[in-house]
């Protein structure tokens, strides 16, 4: 890459410059924003499906419905007493009465609702290890002589189909950026084309005192690359803010699923990235376009 | 060394599906002559010069370039031939925001020379033709006549095995024309083949030593007078 920056100024004469002059760099810079921003809401929503995943694919519940309380709280005691026993169980944790009211106020209100609604006993069970659905058969077949009603359902099945929903917006994001390099691509195709023809009588004085083809090819990609390199800082800075702005108000939620979209170290670093990927993606494409036409003439 | 510097075998040239613009030439350049082309306007005589510094193939026909053929020639070597091939375009082709000096020494960079060994031959190269104090000054802000001095100096710089020249003297006074025709001949005596296209029948007499090739139609004919066609080597004149 150094090479391509180490022209002699005299050879880059031939080729006038001029920093942010043309619209290049600016259509660049609005790709790497557009780029940037789909790349962190794909790296973003990439984290918080993998964390919510990893969370809840080691997590199930078991509900015991029975309709007599004293019954119900009987079967809970015995069945966490059992479950605790089991090697595949981390954790066993019997939700008191009061977090379950919690759980269902939002859709029932606040009135007393264990008096009127017999709600079930609910036990939140960590598993030591994700579990096969062959495990979550024995585990039944170990509750049902304690508590015939009690349901063991995996945690991962409630959110399973949000998950979906995320994984979509995720590869769509993903999508957009590939779409953006290919626009990128575009734009440095009609940027070396419209350079071409306007260098086109100095190019051929070039290339008839003995230029090659790389000689040529590599003011242009020179041009091209710085153009897409200060284009591509421009716009990761202003994509970086706006990042920063939404995960600032994303924190403010402070809830759930949503407070897991964020990015690691390593998101960012792909992210820092962009603007270098981008320049090689001018520069490639602009040595692939001028070259192709320098064929052209003999 | 080699005896023949350029060989023509029934070239012709066709621009597209038109006529051929030259047709069934035949002819020998030998290193170290003079040849004069000449013939009216239409006749070819720019086309010709194409073939030579391979701006252009021929549509038929072989050309033997330095005793390889040009015409089959893959394109990657090209650029190392036409180096040895000096060339002044009719309408100078200079680089219009370069100054005098980096148009002059174009050749020499495009041909990988050190930018400390450029200034010597450089500025000798631009006294050479006058224009020691227009060193830095840009195309636009030269007469038609200094133009026409900083392209022979580009095209001479590079001490060519061949200098091809598209009528180099058109914009130039006569003493001008003169003393640019005694800068290839002395270029020649140190070995450069010329090829000189002109319409200035005057200016044959000038070089005593050359010969004349005539273009008419885009086909080589034979020339009046004392000059012959077609041209033998320079040991063989009388």
């Amino acid at each position: 890459m150094i090479k391509f920056f180490a022209i002699p100024a005299h050879d880059r004469r031939l080729i006038p410059e001029g920093r942010l002059s043309g619209p290049m760099p600016w259509v660049i810079a609005i790709m790497i924003f557009l780029t940037v921003l789909a790349a962190a809401a794909g790296l973003a929503m990439t984290r918080a499906v993998g964390d919510v995943s990893d969370e809840l694919s080691s997590r199930a519940t078991v509900q015991i419905i029975e309709a007599n309380p004293e019954v119900r709280g009987r079967q809970a005691a015995a069945a966490a007493e059992r479950l605790r026993a089991m090697p595949l169980i981390a954790e066993v944790r019997v939700l008191p009465p009061e977090e379950i009211e919690a759980l269902i106020e939002p859709w029932l209100g606040t009135q007393d609702l264990a008096d009127d609604i017999p709600l079930p006993a609910l036990i939140d069970l960590k598993l030591a290890r994700v579990a096969t659905d062959a495990e979550y058969q024995t585990l039944r077949r170990a509750l049902a002589p304690i508590a015939p009603e009690a349901r063991v359902e995996p945690s991962s099945g409630y959110i399973a189909p949000v998950i979906s929903l995320v994984r979509s917006f995720q590869w769509i994001a993903f999508g957009l950026v590939a779409l953006l390099a290919l626009a990128t691509a575009a734009a440095v195709i009609i940027s070396a084309r419209s350079a071409l023809n306007t260098h086109g009588e100095t190019i051929a004085v070039v290339h008839l005192l003995g230029g090659t083809d790389q000689q040529i090819s590599r003011l242009f990609q020179r041009r091209i690359a710085l153009d897409a390199l200060l284009g591509g800082i421009i716009g990761l800075i202003g994509g970086a803010a706006i990042i920063w702005l939404i995960g600032t108000q994303l924190t403010a939620l402070g809830s759930g699923l949503v407070q897991s979209v964020g990015l690691d170290w390593w998101s960012w670093l792909i992210i820092a990235a962009i603007p270098i990927l981008g320049m090689f993606l001018a520069m490639v494409t602009a040595r692939w376009t001028v070259v192709g036409a320098l064929k052209k003439i003999l | 060394m080699l005896d023949e510097i350029v060989r023509f075998e029934n070239v012709g040239l066709r621009y597209g599906a038109g006529v051929e613009t030259l047709a069934d030439l035949n002819f020998t350049l030998y290193p170290g002559s003079f040849y004069f082309l000449t013939g009216p306007s239409g006749a070819g005589k720019t086309s010709l010069l194409k073939l030579l510094y391979l701006s252009q193939r021929p549509s038929r026909g072989v050309i033997r370039l330095f005793g390889e053929d040009a015409v089959t020639m893959p394109r990657e070597r090209l650029p190392g031939f036409r180096r040895r091939i000096g060339v002044v375009f009719q309408d100078f082709r200079l680089v219009p925001h370069l100054s005098a000096f980096d148009n002059i020494a174009l050749p020499l960079r495009v041909a990988g020379v050190r930018e400390r060994d450029l200034e010597t031959p450089v500025t000798e190269m631009l006294d050479w033709v006058g224009l020691g104090d227009r060193a830095s000054a840009r195309p636009a802000t030269l007469s038609g006549g200094e133009q026409q001095r900083v392209a022979i100096a580009r095209a001479v710089i590079g001490r060519p095995e061949i200098l091809v020249a598209d009528e180099p003297t058109g914009n130039v006074d006569p003493d001008m024309a003169i003393r640019l025709l005694q800068l290839f001949e002395a270029l020649n005596t140190l070995g450069t083949t010329i090829v000189v296209a002109t319409h200035d029948i005057h200016l044959l007499s000038k070089i005593p030593g050359a010969q004349m090739m005539r273009l008419e139609k885009g086909m080589l004919a034979d020339p009046t007078g004392s000059l012959r066609f077609p041209p033998r080597p320079k040991d063989q004149r009388q």
